[in-house]
């Protein structure tokens, strides 16, 4: 492990200033993703900021039935909470499908979606990452697709030397949750506060894939906020994978629908970024929420998907899986008469 | 015949001695050993395949505080035997696989250590590499034996013509994917080279066996027997993957006589176990069968085609329980090897039996539904009267008892695949068969010592239960209660012992026991007095050459698939085995449910999935390579018949270590077949395999 220095400040606008002012530092929270990283050599900062103390610990209610998650209460507390598991079921169930108790103990609010892409390539240091070594090419193409991207990749083959490359997935099932659920994240900067729309704090690769999210150098989610849902509102998360436990997704879904009908869908273990199913979600705008319905919008949400090819046969597979997934959620979450 | 112990002590289900130390955190493992002031030591690997390294830049690494020594092939010492590809570590600049040991770092601290090893600049000169195991590569080659000294080839009578002229026949090609044993411990050594004269060096090592150990670090550093000790009280762990040393110990010896005096730590990464620990090859197997129309075998024949390392050869003995396993007066086997660019393979849990019982248990079935016949008749038809390979008459067999039980138990006979809500059920069997073997050497003390007996014998538990069940074996071999007698293992200081492998420990050092008990007994009689003492070593225990033995089982599973995902559960699993007498029914049972465990671990999970572009397992970490985990197992349970060999040894106990994984996976895959329709010939089982078939 590289050397760095680990500093504890007294308060949030201090270890926002520390970050800011060392270009290789980076903050501290549960530690579970970033500790493997700095004994793995992917990580290799030169100071380290622990704001597990700083920021609130607490959820709390927002005027209107939403709830506002601290930024360092744990993963474990957010999955127990009974407002969460009453109104957010979905977020309750990603947490649950995450990892294991000894982590989700740890983990974060705020880290767990922070938590970087993950690709067996980008783990090992001795193999080229884009992510890792800008410009060194991408391993993973052509390699060990299995838990990659299908969605918001340029192409089934891309090219491996181009610096742009990268097809790993996120691998947050939290964040699958977050996005379906329209939260909004409380941002503090050098610049001051902002607020992020869940769905967009996550970027695709595009041309620099060693960023994974949108947030600059010095910005600290303080809290995440979960919107008020209407009454009646239902929702669940499925998450498919290789053992029945600690394991990551091969695929999951984020699904909630609405009393009069509106479905809001999110996917993971599908690309570089939690999916918000957009495209599905127009689709199914205006319409009756049918099994056939479904089925539709998500084909259509899926035909732009990529394939990547790769040693054990790839990951189409994936495709149709998605399909298959989302329409057993939803079916879960439809009214009787109508699955 | 053996002269049967009178079982006492032999038949209780004594909990460990080693439990609570190991409980409560105070059993030391040998990374851990107490030592005054270590060194830690952290392995440069090689990052290409084939080539030579041709220069290292170590100058800033060497110049740094902390840091004690780096060695590297241009000045480690020269061994005195490099006769072992795999031993002779740093001794030259050639590379024969991806991750290789080219240096090491020793260094005041673990984490410096191993950020020093990790910078330190390599120059190569790479050559390409070939690392793809194919059945079609034009230069497969028969190794001039198979593991465990085995013919590679065998064959009777005539198959092809059975081909030809049977009712039924199935050919069918099977594949069992690259696995890595993976032990919790990972491979670690703590070594102490003390100069003083002739010099003597001290070795805690994680291993099967000390004195196997003791050996080959003697061969490969010219070291007298009485210049090296190995301790290994407690072991996390091996699964086979530490039955032979790897190359980390003897780069921990070399690490220690670099800086003599100093105790040098060195554990590897999980990382590096894919590299350097051994590994189960992948097979291809191509089976045929040929039979009437009420199932009787006419011909068996396997076909296996399995991966080496270029630098040194390990031959899987995949082919070798079709030679046995049923009648059938025409049987080919054969085995062929690539010798790739590629880490050296090794033992793992049941090298042999444990992938050469996939193909043939899937066949039956497959051959049991083209004929309609129930697959556990199937098998009851096919059952020999003497061993086919041999001629021998059994020491035992009751694989159809085992069949017979086991279907009972699990409710065989009312089986039907069906739809369950969204899971497809079904249920599915195999059989299982490990040779009961016996190891050449090993020696034991009885002392009688302050009023208890203390037996010493060089043996190891892995986690196995040696500690509990040679007390066992001793106390009923001196006729005294268990509580009366003491049993130290796991040293060089004790009589040699053979490895802790083969399912073999018990039956060796075991037989040893007794006769050493038996030698006491008829020396000293009822009454001894303190400090006397016998001896006894296995080659005086009987030994029986006229039967064939082995040890027989059968596995029952429900497999459930999600009718949506493909997702696969396995909620219930079931074992009954033959296996002897049971020295201890809760040891026992952790042996065999662990094997089953591992079994099904195999059939749905693990898989080290090669990267043949860059020559490296891809997934080569635990959060990637996966292993069963609890929620995985539902209903697990083993049962075992009352089996009595008097033929096999003293105890009349046969090998349990490793039964448990053989047939397991077959199982599994019969039982997604009936649930499913789909037939998945090359674990492991995934759902991507399933999902084409679901509506």
């Amino acid at each position: 492990m590289k050397p760095f220095a680990y500093a504890r400040p007294g308060d949030v606008a201090e270890a926002v200033r520390d970050v800011a002012a060392e270009p290789n530092a980076v903050f501290l929270g549960g530690g579970t993703n970033l500790v493997d990283h700095l004994r793995l050599g992917v990580a290799r900062p030169d100071l380290v900021v622990d704001v597990r103390t700083l920021t609130s610990r607490e959820v709390t209610d927002l005027p209107g039935g939403g709830l506002r998650l601290g930024a360092a209460s744990t993963n474990s507390q957010v999955a127990a909470d009974p407002r969460v598991r009453e109104r957010y079921p979905v977020l309750a169930q990603a947490l649950l499908a995450g990892a294991t108790g000894q982590l989700r103990n740890m983990a974060t609010t705020a880290g767990n979606p922070l938590q970087r892409t993950r690709c067996v390539y980008f783990q090992d240091v001795t193999t080229p990452c884009n992510k890792r070594e800008p410009g060194s090419g991408c391993s993973a193409v052509g390699g060990y697709t299995r838990y990659h991207a299908v969605l918001g990749t340029p192409a089934a083959l891309p090219d491996p030397n181009a610096p742009e490359t990268c097809i790993a997935t996120h691998p947050s099932d939290m964040a699958v949750a977050l996005a379906a659920l329209d939260a909004q994240v409380q941002v503090l900067g050098p610049a001051g506060e902002r607020t992020v729309p869940f769905p967009e704090l996550h970027r695709l690769p595009g041309d620099d894939p060693s960023r994974d999210t949108v947030l600059e150098h010095g910005e600290l989610i303080t809290a995440i906020d979960l919107p008020a849902l209407p009454a009646g509102t239902r929702s669940a998360y499925r998450k498919v994978r290789d053992r029945a436990s600690y394991a990551f997704a091969l695929v999951s879904v984020a699904a909630v629908v609405t009393p009069d009908g509106e479905l809001r869908l999110a996917l993971g273990g599908v690309a570089h970024k939690p999916w918000r199913a957009t495209r599905a979600e127009e689709v199914l705008r205006g319409q009756q929420l049918t099994e056939d319905a479904v089925r539709a919008a998500v084909a259509a949400e899926l035909a732009a998907a990529q394939p990547q090819p790769g040693i054990d046969s790839g990951n189409g597979f994936k495709i149709p899986l998605v399909a298959r997934t989302v329409l057993a959620t939803v079916r879960g979450l439809l009214p009787e008469e109508q699955s | 015949m053996t002269d049967l112990l009178q079982p006492r002590a032999i038949g209780q289900d004594l909990v460990r001695r080693d439990g609570e130390a190991k409980v409560r955190g105070t059993a030391t493992y040998a990374y851990e050993t107490p030592v005054e002031h270590p060194a830690f030591a952290h392995p440069v690997t090689a990052t290409i395949a084939r080539g030579r390294v041709t220069a290292m830049d170590t100058a800033a690494a060497e110049a740094l505080d902390g840091v004690l020594a780096v060695l590297t092939p241009f000045n480690a010492e020269r061994l005195a035997s490099t006769e072992d590809a795999e031993y002779a570590v740093l001794q030259g600049q050639d590379v024969g696989f991806r991750g290789q040991l080219i240096g090491v770092v020793v260094a005041e601290t673990s984490e410096l250590a191993r950020e020093v090893a990790d910078g330190i600049a390599v120059r190569y000169d790479e050559q390409p590499h070939d690392s793809e195991l194919s059945a079609d590569r034009p230069d497969l080659y028969a190794p001039a034996q198979v593991n465990a000294g085995h013919e590679t080839d065998t064959a009777e009578g005539d198959v092809a013509a059975a081909m030809a002229s049977a009712e039924v026949t199935l050919e069918r090609t099977y594949s069992t994917a690259m696995y890595h044993n993976n032990p919790l411990e990972p491979h670690a050594t703590t070594g102490l080279w003390d100069p003083a004269g002739d010099g003597f060096l001290t070795l805690w090592d994680s291993t099967q066996g000390v004195h196997p150990d003791r050996a080959a670090v003697c061969q490969v550093f010219g070291l007298q027997q009485e210049q090296v000790r190995v301790v290994c009280p407690y072991v996390g762990g091996g699964f086979g993957s530490k039955g032979l040393p790897h190359a980390n110990v003897m780069l921990t010896a070399l690490a220690a006589r670099a800086v003599p005096g100093r105790p040098v730590k060195l554990a590897l990464t999980r990382q590096q176990m894919f590299f350097l620990a051994g590994y189960r090859t992948p097979t291809i197997q191509r089976m045929q069968l040929a039979a009437d129309s009420r199932g009787r075998l006419s011909a068996i024949a396997i076909d296996v085609v399995e991966q080496t390392s270029r630098i040194k050869e390990f031959a899987e003995q995949t082919g070798v329980p079709t030679r046995m396993m049923y009648a059938s007066p025409n049987r080919r086997t054969t085995h062929r090897l690539a010798a790739l660019d590629v880490p050296i393979p090794s033992w793992m849990r049941a090298p042999g039996e444990c992938p050469g019982m996939f193909g043939p248990e899937v066949a039956m079935d497959e051959l049991a539904e083209e004929l309609g016949i129930d697959p556990v008749e199937l098998r009851v038809r096919n059952e020999p009267e003497v061993d086919p390979e041999t001629g021998k008459p059994w020491s035992s067999r009751n694989l159809v008892r085992c069949l017979r039980e086991g279907a009972e138990r699990f409710g065989w006979s009312g089986r039907r695949a069906h739809r369950d809500g969204d899971w497809l059920v079904g249920t599915g069997v195999a059989s299982s068969v490990y040779p009961t073997m016996r190891q050449a050497t090993s020696t034991a003390n009885v002392r009688f010592e302050d009023g208890r007996y203390v037996a010493e014998i060089g043996a190891a538990d892995l986690g196995t239960g040696a500690w509990t069940i040679l007390p066992q074996i001793t106390a009923d071999a001196l006729g005294v209660d268990v509580a009366d007698v003491d049993v130290r293992i796991g040293d060089t200081r004790y009589p040699t012992a053979s490895v802790a492998g083969g399912s073999s420990g018990t039956n060796t050092w075991g037989s040893a026991l007794v006769v050493a008990a038996r030698e006491f007994r008829t020396k000293f009689g009822a009454d001894p007095r303190d400090g006397d003492e016998a001896s006894g070593d296995v080659d005086q225990a009987a030994q029986d050459d006229t039967h064939s033995p082995y040890a027989f089982g059968a596995q029952f599973v429900e497999a459930r698939v999600n009718a949506d995902t493909g997702e696969i559960r396995v909620p219930r699993l079931l074992g009954v085995f033959g296996v002897g007498r049971v020295i201890n029914p809760r040891t026992a049972r952790s042996q065999l449910i662990g094997g089953m465990t591992m079994g099904l671990s195999m059939a749905l999970h693990e898989t080290s999935a090669w990267d043949p572009r860059i020559g490296q397992v891809a997934n080569h970490d635990l959060a990637e390579y996966h292993i069963t985990v609890n929620a995985d197992v539902g209903e697990i349970e083993a049962h075992w018949i009352d089996e009595h060999d008097p033929y096999v040894n003293a105890m009349g106990s046969k090998g349990i270590g490793e039964i448990g994984i053989v047939g397991t996976a077959a199982a599994v895959v019969n039982a997604v077949h009936a649930a499913t329709g789909v037939r998945v010939r090359h674990l492991p089982v995934t759902l991507d395999k399933l999902l084409p078939a679901l509506d």
